[in-house]
């Protein structure tokens, strides 16, 4: 059973009441896949604590928001955020800024920023092939609502002289509904690093359902870095579908430092032989924020890899949830599929779920799991404190060690230098508040 | 000493299979494996005293009156019959289920006997021939083997050992409905306070109609001198066996109890709904055992037994233990949970379980720990084999509660896939409300590697041998939990089932 029907048909009334202004913006193309995608959101609704995959995360009280506009940017202040200025320093990226899911410069109009990429406004191809899903509504709703997001091409065997950088900015003086949606398209022999920042500008309540759709071509190399950083009236709902061919590698690296309610939902396909992939996440929470990682990895082809890392301190009353699974197909032999979930709990009240799954349907295969819930080992402390250093220091350099295992997993250096700066300023309670915000969290 | 319960394997390899050209012959010795006989599969032509088919509240009154039950037992199977029809088959479970079709079932079928048996020599001659072949010593002559049994046929206990002898400590060891009778209030008490009829769908069903079962109580301070064991037997066709097991351990008391199953080979397959129910207080510790070897089904998954158990024990008092130990290698559908909730400070669970699937056998099983007290402690090591084209799934829940400080959970379960075709699936659920828990929780699945077989192979040892042997090490963690002379048994079962089946 899924959440209630009133709320489910709120949404599809909603569809039905604005499609013609949703259609009007963007391409026939994405406009062809709505009405299906809406009467599957229809059957779907929106995942309840009863689904499996919804288990420790509940939606309810954010669905149930009359949040004002679902779908325009508010008065669209493109210039406004324009201005936004990305906090890592020495990091030379292609830099895109997006408002409330929309791409700045009119629709369709694409830039070309050399090395033979292109990036710009949604188009077709490739679109909606990846996204599928049996389970969870949400998608649906996205497929059937998003009026634009990103789309980035990279062709047969280009290598981007530098990472592409997608900065989500919401914005508004309402509370809003966004439906992000991008499509990136990495072609045969291509490479492409993508870091997509998550800021929130307003203190209004933001709901965003964003949903990435990544084609990895044969023996292509791809990364997402993804870090978020929203205020805690915000709730992020992230599903990516990274579909791989035949020898390609990805890179999947979810860093959440503070939000309301954060999803991410990630799906990595190993869709042909010789794929790899590599899954990480940190979250640091505290007060009443919940962080949910959701991963899929299917195994469909024999000698494939994929590695599963996910790392959390939770504070205060904030609680996490991690659900991984893996999936080895028959005759996916020699798959080697490995993941790992550790957790800290910090206080009395803060809480952790996690549900490692394996499910294994071919024989010459090693897969393992591990998950732990515990403290900062009172040993570690101990030899720290023994040595001169005080005790909240030494709990915070293990707290780092422990954070940074993930950390450096980040292909991008500057990037990673600066998430250790952010981690350890984060720990230090110090990152209440982003230089360029002005939202007062908490 | 004699292994009483289950002895022998699920599949009995022909003497050919050990022959000498069959080192890298996989597909063959498979093959030998998969062919290997069901042992028990005999059938006991005995009157049976049966009710007609199908499931009303008629027949749950019948039942109650045939039993000759008081009244509040009867409200009790009332209430849970009402309630069984408001709930719907649960479909979570990472399993095929076929319709079962409830009113296609005879749900009393007792052995006939004239009289109730006063001594053992009364007893049906056919029915104790039927012991006999299972190897389970009704008589008490085999004192020396120092098990008391209870033997439940279908439905009904039809023989309990050495009554006298625990009697004398105040141990009390009989079948569910004498219980029912003695010892009502004790009955009262404990019936349904671990697994309510509200529980699951197959425990309300059970609550309903269950016919028979063990009832044990160990006093306080007592410590049971011997192991204590139940003996399950289908035997009548179109049956279905709902028993219920309760074992009340008093404070600072100490029992291991075991439990086995057998059934005949037949085309159509039988349900088998139990409920077991343990308490545990203050100091006390019981040692649950279950050697499960029911009718797996034929090689193309025609008959065999659904196993759809619900087993659960409270730690209610502090410093109580409970251990719960399984060799789960027969039925066609397994469908249990062997739980404990730690409620009592200090207490401690334990779970420790080898599952065997092979053919079209699917499997489900694993525990949950629901830590409530202080300081309490739980370890799970769960060994999942897989052959054929079965599905073995492990599920577990390990949950700590707000209050539980200083909880500590150890979870390990692996997996041995002997075969491209067969499943392994963990469902591992954690979910912790306590800051000073440590949950730790791994797992594995892999084949068996072909280096270590290399390395065997390379001393001298036959591949047949070198699997038996990895297969054992691999197990050995749970056996060893077994007593000892069932461990042997259980140790023999297992080589017996999987020798050989990867080459």
């Amino acid at each position: 059973m899924e959440s209630k029907p009133a709320v489910k048909d709120r949404y599809t009334d909603l569809y039905l009441n604005n499609i013609a202004s949703i259609e009007k913006g963007s391409s026939p193309f994405m406009n062809s896949f709505r009405k299906e995608a809406v009467e599957r959101f229809a059957d779907m609704g929106i995942p309840g604590r009863t689904n499996e995959a919804y288990r420790y995360t509940n939606l309810d009280i954010w669905f149930r928001h009359e949040f004002n506009s679902y779908f325009m940017p508010g008065p669209g202040d493109f210039e406004r955020a324009a201005k936004f200025s990305c906090e890592v320093e020495d990091l030379d990226v292609h830099n895109l800024v997006l408002l409330n899911g929309f791409y700045p410069s009119n629709n369709g109009k694409l830039r070309q920023p050399g090395s033979g990429i292109t990036i710009g406004s949604l188009t077709e191809n490739h679109y909606g092939r990846y996204a599928a899903s049996d389970t969870d509504g949400l998608i649906h709703l996205n497929t059937a609502m998003a009026s634009d997001g990103v789309f980035i091409h990279v062709p047969r065997g280009m290598v981007p002289d530098k990472p592409i950088q997608i900065v989500n900015l919401v914005y508004s003086k309402e509370d809003i509904f966004n439906q992000h949606r991008n499509l990136i398209v990495v072609e045969d022999n291509a490479e492409a690093t993508i870091i997509i920042c998550d800021h929130t500008l307003s203190p209004s309540r933001f709901l965003t359902n964003a949903v990435t759709e990544v084609y990895v071509g044969r023996n292509a190399r791809f990364s997402i870095i993804r870090v978020q950083n929203e205020h805690n009236n915000a709730a992020k709902l992230t599903h990516t579908f990274i579909h791989q061919e035949r020898d390609s590698q990805a890179t999947s690296i979810n860093i959440t430092l503070h939000g309301g309610l954060v999803r991410n939902s990630t799906y990595h396909y190993l869709g042909g032989e010789g794929a790899s992939t590599n899954s990480a996440g940190l979250y640091l929470t505290d007060k009443t924020q919940h962080v949910d990682n959701y991963v899929n990895v299917d195994h469909a082809y024999p000698n494939c890899t994929s590695n599963q890392l996910f790392k959390g301190v939770l504070d205060d009353v904030a609680t996490g949830a991690f659900n991984g699974r893996i999936l080895v197909r028959k005759g996916a032999q020699g798959t080697r599929a490995y993941q790992s979930n550790n957790s800290i709990l910090l206080t009395d009240d803060a809480r952790m779920d996690t549900k490692p799954q394996l499910e294994i349907f071919a024989d010459d295969v090693k897969c393992s799991h591990g998950a732990t819930v515990g403290q900062l080992d009172e040993n570690a402390l101990f030899y720290l404190t023994s040595r001169g250093i005080a005790r909240r220091e030494a709990r915070l350099m293990l707290m780092f060690g422990f954070a940074h295992e993930v950390i450096q997993e980040i292909p991008v250096e500057a990037l990673r230098e600066r998430m250790d700066t952010l981690v350890m300023q984060r720990l230090r309670g110090e990152l209440s508040r982003c230089a360029s915000c002005m939202v007062k969290c908490g | 000493m004699n292994g009483n319960i289950c002895q022998g394997g699920l599949f009995t390899l022909q003497e050919s299979t050990v022959s000498e050209n069959m080192e890298n012959d996989s597909d063959k010795i498979l093959d030998e494996v998969t062919s290997g006989d069901y042992k028990y599969g005999f059938y006991t032509d005995i009157e049976a005293d049966q009710i007609a088919k199908g499931l009303n509240e008629d027949v749950v009154r019948m039942i109650s009156q045939r039993k000759g039950e008081p009244g509040w037992l009867l409200e009790f199977r009332l209430r849970a019959y009402r309630h069984w029809l408001t709930m719907k088959m649960p479909g979570w479970a990472n399993l095929k289920i076929p319709e079962i079709d409830y009113q296609d079932i005879i749900y009393y079928s007792a052995p006939r006997q004239k009289v109730a048996p006063g001594s053992l020599d009364e007893i049906d001659p056919e029915l104790k021939k039927t012991f006999d072949r299972l190897g389970i010593p009704l008589d008490e002559q085999k004192h020396l083997s120092g098990v008391a049994v209870d033997a439940v046929m279908d439905s009904v206990s039809v023989a309990t050992t050495f009554r006298e002898t625990l009697a004398e400590m105040g141990i009390i060891f009989s079948s569910f409905s004498e219980a029912v009778k003695e010892y009502p209030d004790l009955v009262k008490r404990y019936l349904g306070s671990v697994v309510p009829y509200t529980d699951n769908y197959f425990a309300a069903l059970n609550s309903a109609v269950f016919s028979d079962g063990s009832f044990c109580y160990i006093p306080k301070g007592v410590r049971c001198p011997m192991e204590l064991s139940t003996y399950f037997r289908i035997n009548a066709a179109n049956t279905g066996q709902f028993e219920r097991t309760l074992l009340v351990a008093d404070e600072e008391s100490y029992v291991s109890y075991l439990e086995g199953c057998t059934a005949p080979m037949r085309d159509e397959n039988q349900l088998h709904a139990a409920v077991v129910e343990i308490v545990s207080e203050r100091g006390a510790e019981v040692k649950y055992a279950t050697v499960q070897n029911w009718y797996p089904g034929d090689k193309n998954g025609r008959g065999g037994i659904y196993n759809f158990v619900t087993k659960r024990g409270i730690c209610k008092g502090d410093n109580s233990k409970i251990s719960w130990t399984q060799v789960e290698t027969g039925s066609a559908i397994t469908w249990k949970y062997p739980s404990c909730i730690l409620k009592g400070d200090n207490s401690v669970g334990e779970f420790y379980s080898v599952a065997v699937t092979n053919n079209h056998q699917q499997a489900d099983t694993g525990t949950k720990m629901i830590h409530i007290g202080r300081n309490t402690r739980s370890t799970i090591v769960s060994k999942g084999i897989s052959a054929g084209v079965s599905q073995n799934s492990y599920r577990g829940l390990v949950k700590v509660l707000k209050k539980a400080s200083g909880a500590r959970n150890f979870s390990q379960c692996d997996s041995l896939l002997l075969g491209d075709k067969c499943g392994a699936h963990t469902f591992p659920y954690i979910e912790v409300d306590n800051q000073t828990a440590v949950i730790e929780h791994e797992a594995t699945t892999s084949k068996i590697g072909e280096d270590q077989i290399f390395y065997c192979n390379q001393r001298g040892i036959s591949t047949e041998d070198a699997i038996g042997l990895i297969v054992n090490g691999y197990a050995r963690e749970v056996i060893n939990k077994l007593p000892m002379e069932f461990a042997v048994e259980a140790q023999k079962l297992l080589q017996i089932s999987l020798e050989g089946s990867v080459g």
